[in-house]
């Protein structure tokens, strides 16, 4: 059962990598990376690391998404080619 | 079990090198690196899982008699603690160098920087 | 064209040395040694109930003292390159949204404290802690724009916890086996706030510590000037 859940989360963490580096809006592409490391503090509970959950969970998807915007709504948001 | 985080992983930093290597546009290139760190985490933490045991932490009797036989191991899990903090301070800095390069060139284009010389 | 091929070179030699270790993994049945000494003799020497904060804070706590200077130099990078805008008038925000931020800000807070504390116990420790504290900061200073927090406030803090965190280092030098060794401090009953000899006053130096530098951080990322 936990391979199974395991298995869907790397599934929408691959999914949600290859999305931010493909699409052509940066404030798309920072969310997503958000999002791979929400998955990733969910793939670390199952992997029976609870602190490593808190830390990822508050750091790489909490302040590392908002850093990225602090410093993104400086500049223009697309990328051109 | 711990395979399926091994190439989780290892996929996660495929594609951050491909966006660091082939990406024109230096916040993509920000993104990568942030990704390839994530992946590096995943492997250790899944390097460290042993099958049918539990958390490294002994609030119970049963777990406090015989504790070798019933814990995954502690030893990655503070290593990519500190590993985690660190990525996060080497992003902000990069950030930092990307907002300085803007406000000198006008452009984030690498390919328009190179010419801009 | 070669630029590709080139590309496509370096992620297929990079994707043959992971499946090389993917293929050929069989999972361990046994802890290695140095984490069954950790985890058989930890809860005996030093009383702290979660083997992960004993393993950062004690056992492997030379690594934990390069990753706060670490911290430390990154805050002073980023306050070097980027300088505070006075000169520039802020737009108001709205009264609700302000009474709002400062009526949730010490709740989070509080859980931001109860993590750092109860780190020897629980899952949590510094580091989890210091970044809950920052995002309660982060909240304030988003959503109101006038609001600095208190600069000088942070300064003081993290200089005074890192000055307190090496000298219970060279505490436990002097008073017990080692630097840093966490029985400088009584053992106490196992379970307790107040036992595990020095992690709770090691894990709240280095929360306060980590807090503050984050917050330093979003301060100075959020006031950044037109140069």
């Amino acid at each position: 059962m936990e391979l199974v859940i395991l298995i869907v989360l790397s599934l929408v963490v691959i999914f949600s990598a290859v999305f931010a580096v493909i699409v052509k809006t940066l404030t798309s592409a920072v969310i997503a990376s958000g999002a791979v490391g929400l998955f990733a503090s969910v793939m670390y509970i199952i992997y029976d690391a609870p602190d490593v959950a808190l830390t990822e969970a508050a750091i790489g998807s909490g302040l590392m998404t908002v850093v990225f915007f602090l410093i993104l709504s400086r500049m223009r948001r697309d990328e051109n080619g | 079990m711990a395979v399926t985080g091994i190439i989780t992983g290892s996929l996660l930093i495929l594609i951050g090198f491909y966006a660091i290597l082939s990406k024109n546009n230096l916040m993509k290139m920000v993104i990568g690196f942030s990704l390839a760190d994530t992946g590096v985490h995943i492997i250790i933490v899944a390097l460290g899982y042993l099958k049918g045991r539990t958390a490294p932490i002994l609030d119970s009797a049963a777990l406090t008699a015989n504790p070798e036989t019933l814990v995954v191991d502690p030893v990655p899990q503070a290593l990519v603690l500190t590993a985690i903090v660190i990525g996060f301070g080497i992003t902000a800095i990069m950030l930092v160098f990307v907002w300085r390069l803007y406000e000198k060139y006008g452009t984030l284009e690498i390919s328009r920087i190179g010419e801009a010389k | 064209m070669v630029r590709n091929l080139f590309i496509i070179f370096i992620l297929a030699g990079v994707a043959s040395m992971f499946a090389a270790l993917a293929l050929g993994y069989s999972d361990p049945v046994a802890l290695g040694s140095a984490a069954s000494h950790y985890v058989s003799k930890g809860l005996a020497e030093l009383n702290g109930v979660n083997i992960v904060t004993s393993v950062v804070v004690t056992y492997r706590g030379l690594d934990t003292l390069g990753e706060v200077t670490v911290l430390f130099l990154t805050a002073s990078i980023l306050s070097f390159f980027l300088k505070n805008r006075s000169h520039e008038t802020k737009s108001e925000s709205s009264e609700l949204l302000t009474t709002a931020s400062k009526v949730i800000f010490p709740f989070i807070f509080m859980t931001g404290l109860y993590i750092v504390m109860n780190g020897h116990l629980t899952p949590g420790g510094g580091f989890q802690g210091g970044a809950v504290v920052a995002s309660a900061l982060l909240l304030l200073i988003l959503a109101d724009n006038k609001t600095d927090g208190s600069p000088t406030l942070f300064t003081v803090l993290e200089s005074v916890s890192g000055i307190f965190y090496v000298g219970t280092g060279v505490a436990g030098l002097i008073l017990a086996g080692g630097f840093l060794d966490a029985t400088v401090l009584g053992a106490g009953i196992t379970g307790r706030l107040l036992s595990a000899g020095a992690i709770p006053l090691i894990s709240t130096l280095i929360g306060l510590k980590v807090g503050s530098e984050l917050s330093t951080m979003l301060v100075k990322l959020k006031n950044a000037s037109e140069v």
